[in-house]
């Protein structure tokens, strides 16, 4: 088990390490040049020459690759103008825009985020599988039709449509704003539930459906019979043999959307303004703010190499038939 | 060695039966319209003997027994009639009675050990999970009731296996494990729904064995459902042979399989081919068995039946004939108008058995 | 001596597995067919008995080149198809038909009848253009079918119905050879009986010779001229129906028969020796060393851990790889009543 970690998380790091190099030469050493594009149009030769330099363009590719590596290890200055920035390991770049490390920015960022997903990741797990359950048992009813129209009702709906309604008329809500969970748990979950709702919601609908369809495949199994067989209640017949069963493909698709997720819940944070991993990409993307850029992606490949392993050491804990090695 | 099967059965006890079934229906929807599986089935079987009920898919041998243990979806299955365990209805029975009826009056082994024990659980647990459903006892307790049932069945460090998944296990020891599990509660009835058609050969004869030694240290009751002719020889004490819902002969094995009186159930011998006897060329039974959306009128098995030329009238295809005595023995009853029977099959039928 | 039919020599297939399930990532080698002779000769039948994990089915997969062996000859009439690509095996595919064991599964269900068996006619050229839906009426009715109903889909046919139509299927190629991979084990007690009655007329009318795969013994007896019984991916003793079945030499072909449940015992026909193994085979991915069969063999002494006992002829015709090969003692058989 220890020695098959170690070897996924080498090949976690060659994989993150080909998206550094490739996002690189895809941003860096693209045809147009990204000095000219920050410059814009009221530009002289010498404010482009400036912000190459600053953005360390006037080097050779290898050398700019290697000082970005070294950077994440040691730490790096910049020169911008004649002002020298420092920037602390782990450096992933400095942001000229926002005048701020990108270590920073992600730092920022990440527990908005994670606080987000992670909050509605707990409505919709919990309530996608109570309600598939329950559509399962009750297949072909009237409240298995109405629970799965229902769904497919919510599913139809574009997010961000969905996400605006809730933010524009469900006003009993409170306001949604970032506050740091350490500093003030209360507030924090204040300020989040309505991002919660609104993610949790959609994703519920969602979920419903993939658990109500794991269920009734698990339902009909012959140890779901044997179950009910052995005299226990039809309660632990469902939820115990049944539901331990289905869950395993629903980890499988749960990984693949908390990876997603992780790296930028950007309609949720970008209507309820909190400002998380969405928000800063989409903000970088604008702004050609390459380094900010550079490092969301980064994050996304650790994110989803990480999310990968994690879903593979649950689907052992899952399923007793499956042995990393 | 010594050869222990049921060539020699034991007599039948005169106490009361402790399964009766009387004119019991089941029906369910389908999406092609209601199918009633069984139709008007009856058959009792006392402590200490083994039933086995003989039929091909769609006959009703599964949904019948499925029936005795309660396990039939109330919500969507009609079931009329009477089943009696131990001198209690199950019919109509509600909820929670069933629940304890299954486990302690009746308990079931299934077809496939692989796909009835559930992946994710060890052994031990789903075994005290199945005592502690019935007993207030500590998980302690459970687990050393647990490891003696696994000891009883024959599966070595059984302490240590406890704590092994199924998939650990080898097809026979599942089957041994499923066994162990259905009687962890001391059921007086065991059905065994084809416990041994997905194991192979030679650990069917093992399987076989187990089942009848049980029985013999348990004094229970066994219903064994199967399409073997040749593990009906083996295990049964009476045979129940069944075709579209209904049963169609009734005997001790040696009636049955012996001389039979029905014309289905000299085609299944007939269709048998032997492993050991002089080769016999085969002689099936035409057609196939008939749907239960359109069960034929008079005697169902009258489209497949070759002697029913010589039956006066139009009785085969206009009358419904009852399961009654058809010879001088009243025990060994047929579900036939053809007269004779047991001249025909000595005559006819016996001499192109191999 | 004139080359057989087909003859296996010396054919192996291992297995590199990488574990059930993609996180398991150790790699074994499941030895599933293990140096493994036979031979077959036009017309005749040839039996392959065993449990699970013998081989029997990877042995058929290999005959018919679905499989391609790790070790040994295939020969077609003297041609060693073992390693040939796929279009140089094309004229031999059409000599070697499989039937397989699943009726349901084996046909595909968008596909009509006569389309199904009307691509086997394609294929290989079998029939001149507007010749084909009177060839496939021929085939249905050759097995017993309505030759109307070659517009019919495969689920509008029962069990043993759809069992006939791959036998058509496999007809139509006009085969010299038909492996048949347990085409009776699917289906119910007097349906079996039925295809087995029409696979025995095909085969006295049209010659074919036939690889029968099954794991019951009594339909193997009553189908086939010579029986090969397998375990662990060896042969362990081959010969003639009558000998082997009445006078079986290896212990495990002994212990094999004597746990088929016999209904003629309620009618009196002696019941064999009673022999009853204990556990289950083992894994073919680590067998035992030596003789295979020894960790389960009453009669196991030293000398079968360390020697793979050969194929050696005991009696005529009759091939068993036993140290300690032995008709079964006929005072047990009294015995045991």
């Amino acid at each position: 088990m220890l020695l098959y970690i170690l070897k996924r998380v080498l090949s976690a790091i060659s994989v993150v390490f080909v998206a550094l190099v490739a996002s690189f030469a895809l941003f860096f050493l693209a045809p147009t040049d990204p000095a000219g594009v920050i410059c814009g149009n009221r530009c002289t030769p010498e404010r482009v020459a400036d912000i190459r330099s600053s953005l360390g363009l006037d080097e050779p590719p290898a050398e700019q690759i290697t000082g970005y590596i070294k950077g994440i290890f040691a730490g790096r200055d910049f020169t911008n103008g004649g002002t020298v920035q420092h920037c602390d390991a782990p450096c992933l770049g400095y942001s000229y825009s926002l005048g701020q490390p990108v270590t920073k920015l992600l730092a920022q960022a990440v527990p908005v985020t994670i606080s987000v997903v992670i909050g509605a990741a707990v409505v919709y797990l919990f309530l996608g599988a109570l309600l598939g359950t329950m559509a399962a048992q009750r297949r072909g009813s009237p409240s298995d039709k109405l629970l799965m129209g229902s769904a497919i009702t919510i599913n139809s709906i574009p997010y961000f449509v969905f996400a605006l309604l809730v933010a524009l008329y469900v006003t009993v809500l409170p306001h949604p704003q970032y506050t740091s969970f350490l500093s003030n748990p209360i507030a924090w979950a204040g300020g989040l539930v309505a991002a919660w709702l609104t993610l949790g919601v959609t994703n519920t609908a969602s979920y419903t459906r993939y658990a109500r369809a794991s269920m009734i495949e698990s339902l009909g199994q012959d140890f779901v019979r044997t179950a009910r067989s052995k005299g226990i209640s039809e309660r632990r017949v469902v939820y115990r043999h049944g539901l331990r069963a289905a869950l395993t493909p629903l980890a499988t698709i749960f990984g693949i959307d908390l990876a997603g997720q992780l790296t930028g819940a950007l309609f949720t944070e970008s209507i309820f303004g909190l400002p998380g991993l969405g928000v800063l990409t989409l903000r970088a993307f604008n702004q050609y703010d390459l380094p900010v850029l550079m490092g969301c992606v980064l994050l996304g490949a650790v994110v989803l190499v990480v999310m990968n392993l994690v879903v593979d050491i649950v689907y052992t804990f899952l399923d007793p038939r499956v042995r990393l090695g | 060695m010594t050869s222990q099967t049921a060539n020699q059965p034991r007599q039948a006890p005169v106490a009361t039966p402790y399964l009766e079934v009387s004119d019991l229906r089941v029906t369910f929807p389908t999406p092609d319209g209601a199918v009633t599986a069984v139709r008007g089935l009856n058959y009792s079987l006392p402590l200490g003997r083994t039933l086995a009920i003989v039929g091909e898919s769609g006959s009703g041998k599964s949904v019948s027994s499925m029936a005795v243990m309660g396990l039939h979806d109330p919500k969507s299955t009609r079931i009329s009639g009477s089943i009696k365990v131990g001198g209690q209805e199950i019919v109509g029975m509600s909820p929670a009675a069933l629940r304890k009826h299954r486990g302690t009056g009746a308990a079931m082994i299934f077809q496939d050990p692989q796909s009835s024990l559930h992946p994710y659980f060890t052994i031990g647990n789903q075994i005290v999970e199945s005592y502690r459903a019935h007993h207030a006892v500590s998980k302690r307790a459970a687990r050393e009731r647990a490891a003696e049932m696994l000891n009883r069945v024959g599966i070595p460090n059984p302490r240590r296996r406890l704590d092994s998944y199924p998939h650990e296990f080898s097809g026979g020891m599942r089957q041994r494990a499923m066994i162990a599990m259905a009687l962890v509660n001391d059921p007086k009835l065991l059905i065994a729904d084809e416990p041994t058609t997905a194991l192979d050969v030679t650990v069917q004869a093992q399987i076989l064995d187990l089942i009848q030694d049980l029985q013999r240290d348990f004094g229970s009751a066994v219903v064994f459902i199967t399409h073997d002719l040749g593990v009906v020889a083996q295990v049964a004490d009476d045979v129940l042979v069944m075709y579209a819902g209904n049963a169609v002969e009734h005997g001790t094995v040696r009636q049955v399989l012996g001389a039979p009186l029905h014309p289905y159930a000299w085609g299944l011998l007939e269709s048998l081919p032997a492993v050991s006897g002089e080769p016999a060329p085969l002689h099936p039974i035409p057609g196939s068995p008939p749907s239960l959306l359109a069960v034929p009128g008079g005697c169902p098995f009258h489209p497949r039946c070759e002697f029913r030329d010589r039956v006066p009238g139009a009785m085969c295809t206009t009358v419904a004939p009852d399961l009654v005595a058809r010879t001088a023995d009243p025990a060994h009853t047929s579900r036939c108008h053809l007269p004779a029977p047991d001249r025909v099959f000595a005559s006819e039928i016996l001499p192109r058995l191999p | 001596m004139t080359e057989p039919l087909l003859r296996l020599d010396n054919v192996a297939m291992h297995f590199r597995t990488k574990g059930d399930g993609f996180l398991a990532r150790r790699n074994q080698t499941v030895q599933a067919v293990d140096g493994v002779d036979l031979t077959l000769a036009a017309g005749e039948t040839l039996g392959l008995v065993g449990e699970s994990g013998c081989g029997k089915s990877t042995t058929a997969r290999l005959i018919t080149r679905l499989l391609e062996p790790t070790a040994g000859r295939i020969l077609v009439e003297g041609d060693d198809i073992a390693h040939l690509d796929e279009r140089r095996l094309r004229p031999y595919r059409k000599e070697i038909q499989l039937i397989f064991q699943d009726p349901y599964s084996s046909l595909n269900p968008r596909h009509t009848v006569g389309a199904i068996v009307g691509t086997a006619l394609r294929t290989h050229n079998l029939v001149e253009k507007g010749g084909e839906l009177r060839r496939v009426q021929e085939l249905l009715e050759l097995v017993g079918l309505n030759p109307e109903h070659y517009k019919r889909y495969p689920h509008e046919f029962s069990g043993g119905q759809r069992q006939r139509i791959g036998i058509a299927r496999a007809l139509a190629a006009r085969p010299k050879i038909i492996v048949a991979d347990e085409p009776v084990s699917a289906l119910d007690v007097s349906i079996q009986a039925q295809v087995m009655n029409l696979l025995e007329s095909l085969r006295s009318e049209l010659g074919i010779a036939f690889v029968f795969i099954a794991h019951d013994l009594g339909v193997v007896r009553h189908f086939c001229d010579r029986i090969a019984v397998m375990y662990l991916g060896r042969v362990v003793e081959e010969g003639p129906r009558d000998g082997l079945y009445d006078a079986p030499q290896h212990p495990y072909t002994q212990a094999l028969l004597s746990a088929v449940p016999d209904v003629g015992v309620v009618r009196g026909v002696p019941p064999r020796q009673r022999i009853r193994l204990a556990g289950d085979p083992p894994s073919p991915i680590d067998p035992p060393s030596g003789c295979r069969f020894r960790t389960r063999c009453w009669k196991a002494q030293d000398i079968c851990a360390t020697q793979d006992p050969a194929l050696i002829e005991r009696a005529p015709a009759q091939q068993v790889a036993c140290h300690f090969a032995a008709p079964p003692a006929a005072s047990l058989v009294a015995e045991a009543v």
